[in-house]
């Protein structure tokens, strides 16, 4: 297999992490591109964060309106059952994705449709709902940019947030091209975006089906916020006659004033944007409409009863720890083979199959940027630590030692990468957290490994940018 | 046990001791002034803020600005003579052609630029997304400094419908090239209605 792109999650002949991203970064110029785009937005995160004197006390509160939401979390989702239904809409429970794809399927064919527009929704990825619709004879189109390009590419979005961080626009521009009839060669982002927004146009306009994800659910209202920039989630649901919303469990909130500090956080944590161009909030189907919520479990109350592990579940899926990670922006997303990749994703994937993602915990230098940046306050970091012990205990991993070897190996320090990278691999390994005799991070005793830093990991990256 | 039982029995077994929610969640933005601050943001993500002293002058910055297109609609009532097509379509989906919608905010935020705009005041749900072009009217006096005062003023479920819109429509996924017009409109411009 040349093209890590091209390899689905969850498939039999699946390359592990540092597989994958060894494929990866065989392509420099690529991997300094990724990497850099990458950072690039972390950049626009700071600067919109130092905005906010408040910041640390907003993170703070956010955290622990997500620790009260998970502590009394059935209470509350039976507060928004019943609200919602108060407010005309139709509640579903899935316990896993299979479930939550039939409910899909019996709305649609209630509703007689056979096509639907999909905004963009990290749970439908989750449950392969697209695979699923396809097969059951339903055209299902997906409608943010970046997840229409990795659609018709054939692949899994590689990024929370932007989708099809990983492509190149002349790559884009060639699926255009052969989809959509662009200009051969053409490779502009205004020229393909607006290709985009004709070619979706119709599809919003013929569809009586729109599906959405959820940002946030409001136990006390009924009602769910959706963010997009894009304006695709609201073309689609209000011009179709059935709006169906799919949320996981832990996607509520207390109550309608909490969504102040979490759309505080949100955009600026995503992109360094004040607050994204969308941010609304449903609570009844308009005339004629019905509107439907299916709350997905797929796991999450197992994750819930993991002591170390059910902080995850504060997520608010902002990507800020992907953009942050060393080893995310030098492996590409599709390395992690799981819906949500990055050191979130890591946590969260070996809760749903230990055997299946036992390496992606390895998949760090447990630097903890992704901790520092994150707007609930999860400690990513230690629980991805964590996981390599339960991992360890419990047969998964062959040899703790090999598998932080082999990320070594592909992202960090490979010789090519080193060419652009210099120091910058050898400085990352020397920040980890964890002492040198630690058996879990094995990275310390890398025969050729350099002098200890000079520079702060943050001095690095500003000297690092300027020299470019 | 279905599925809701299973889950929300799960949820009750396996969810941590109860913790309170924390006594602040609300802080304060000091703006000297929150038209410079909503003007300033604005500009930042895309929009165009534009100062007038009242509904003649709006309409002189509207027509200027807009001479070009010819399917306009305005659910501003001081401003309904600018319309020349329906608001008040049996089918949403005929909202397509709409080149330019007129809307009147409710209220404005200073720290992102976002505006209030519950279904009402577009009269369809869809019509500030579907239009190619969006202007909104907004009172200087109904501009808050932040997200904590907009969701104080605000009940959120009294409309069926309601969104903060703040700014154009956009994408940023080619190469995180940045690329006003999306989906929703091409271009916002906020109307700011001095001393009403
Ligand atoms: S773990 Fe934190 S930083 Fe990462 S996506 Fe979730 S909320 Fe954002």
């Amino acid at each position: 297999m040349e093209n890590p792109f091209g390899s689905k999650p969850a498939t039999s002949n699946m390359m592990n992490h540092s597989e994958a991203a060894e494929v990866f970064t065989e392509d420099i110029d690529r991997t300094t591109w990724h990497d850099k785009t990458l950072w690039f937005v972390r950049e626009k995160r700071d600067k919109a964060v130092f905005q906010i004197p408040e910041w640390e006390a907003l993170r703070e509160a956010g955290s622990r309106i997500k620790h009260n939401a998970l502590s009394n979390l059935d209470e509350y989702l039976l507060e928004f059952e019943q609200n919602a239904i108060k407010n005309g809409v139709k509640i579903h429970w899935a316990a896993d994705g299979h479930e939550h794809n039939e409910i899909v399927l019996q709305i649609l064919r209630e509703t007689g449709a056979t096509q639907m527009v999909k905004s963009k929704s990290m749970l439908t990825e989750e449950c392969h709902l697209n695979d699923f619709l396809i097969e059951k004879g339903v055209d299902v189109v997906d409608t943010d940019l970046g997840e229409r390009v990795v659609q018709l590419a054939g692949e899994p979005p590689s990024h929370i947030v932007m989708p099809c961080i990983h492509k190149k626009k002349e790559e884009i521009g060639a699926l255009f091209h052969e989809h959509l009839g662009t200009e051969k060669g053409a490779s502009d982002p205004k020229y393909l975006a607006e290709a985009a927004r004709q070619h979706l146009r119709e599809k919003f306009l013929t569809r009586r089906a729109a599906l959405t994800g959820v940002n946030f659910a409001i136990a006390e209202t009924g009602g769910f916020v959706v963010c997009t920039n894009e304006g695709n989630a609201d073309m689609g649901a209000h011009l179709a006659d059935v709006h169906i919303a799919s949320m996981g469990i832990e996607k509520i909130i207390p109550k309608a004033q909490h969504l102040g500090v979490f759309l505080r956080l949100l955009a600026r944590s995503a992109t360094g944007q004040p607050i994204t161009t969308y941010s609304s909030h449903f609570h009844r189907p308009r005339q004629g409409q019905t509107m439907h919520i299916i709350i997905v479990d797929n796991g999450r109350t197992t994750q819930l009863g993991r002591p170390d592990f059910r902080n995850s579940l504060k997520c608010i899926r902002c990507g800020a720890c992907m953009n942050t990670c060393p080893v995310y922006r030098r492996s590409g997303g599709h390395s992690y083979h799981n819906a949500v990749a990055g050191p979130i994703g890591s946590i969260l994937a070996p809760n749903l199959d230990m055997r299946k993602n036992a390496d992606l915990p390895f998949a760090s230098t447990l630097c903890g940027s992704c901790s520092n940046v994150c707007p609930v306050k999860i400690d990513i970091h230690d629980q991805l630590y964590k996981w390599r012990q339960v991992l360890v205990a419990e047969g998964y991993v062959d040899s703790t030692k090999k598998q932080g070897m082999k990320l070594m190996a592909s992202v960090l320090s490979s010789p090519k990468l080193f060419r652009f990278s210099g120091k910058a691999g050898r400085t990352m390994m020397r920040l980890l957290p964890y002492s040198v005799s630690n058996p879990l991070n094995p990275w310390f005793k890398q025969r050729e490994m350099p002098e200890p830093p000079k520079e702060s990991f943050r001095e690095w990256y500003v000297n690092r940018e300027t020299k470019k | 046990m279905n599925s809701r039982e299973r889950i929300l029995s799960a949820v009750k077994q396996n969810k941590p001791e109860f913790q309170p929610l924390p006594e602040t969640t609300r802080f304060q933005s000091d703006y000297p002034d929150l038209v410079a601050k909503f003007s300033e943001i604005l500009r930042f993500i895309g929009g165009t803020p534009v100062l007038v002293a009242n509904y003649e002058e709006a309409e002189t910055y509207i027509r200027q600005t807009y001479s070009d297109l010819p399917s306009v609609v305005s659910k501003v009532p001081a401003l309904s003579h600018l319309a020349t097509t329906d608001w008040d379509v049996v089918d949403p989906h005929q909202l397509e052609t709409v080149d330019l919608a007129i809307i009147q905010g409710v209220f404005g935020v200073a720290e992102n630029s976002a505006i209030w705009v519950p279904e009402e005041r577009g009269g369809h749900r869809v019509l500030p997304f579907i239009c190619q072009h969006l202007v909104l009217l907004l009172n200087t006096a109904d501009l808050v400094p932040n997200m904590h005062d907009a969701y104080e003023r605000l009940n959120i479920s009294e409309s069926g419908f309601g969104a903060f819109i703040a700014g154009p429509s956009k994408t940023a996924d080619i190469e995180q090239a940045l690329v006003i017009g999306a989906h929703g409109a091409r271009s916002l411009s906020v109307v700011l209605l001095q001393n009403s």
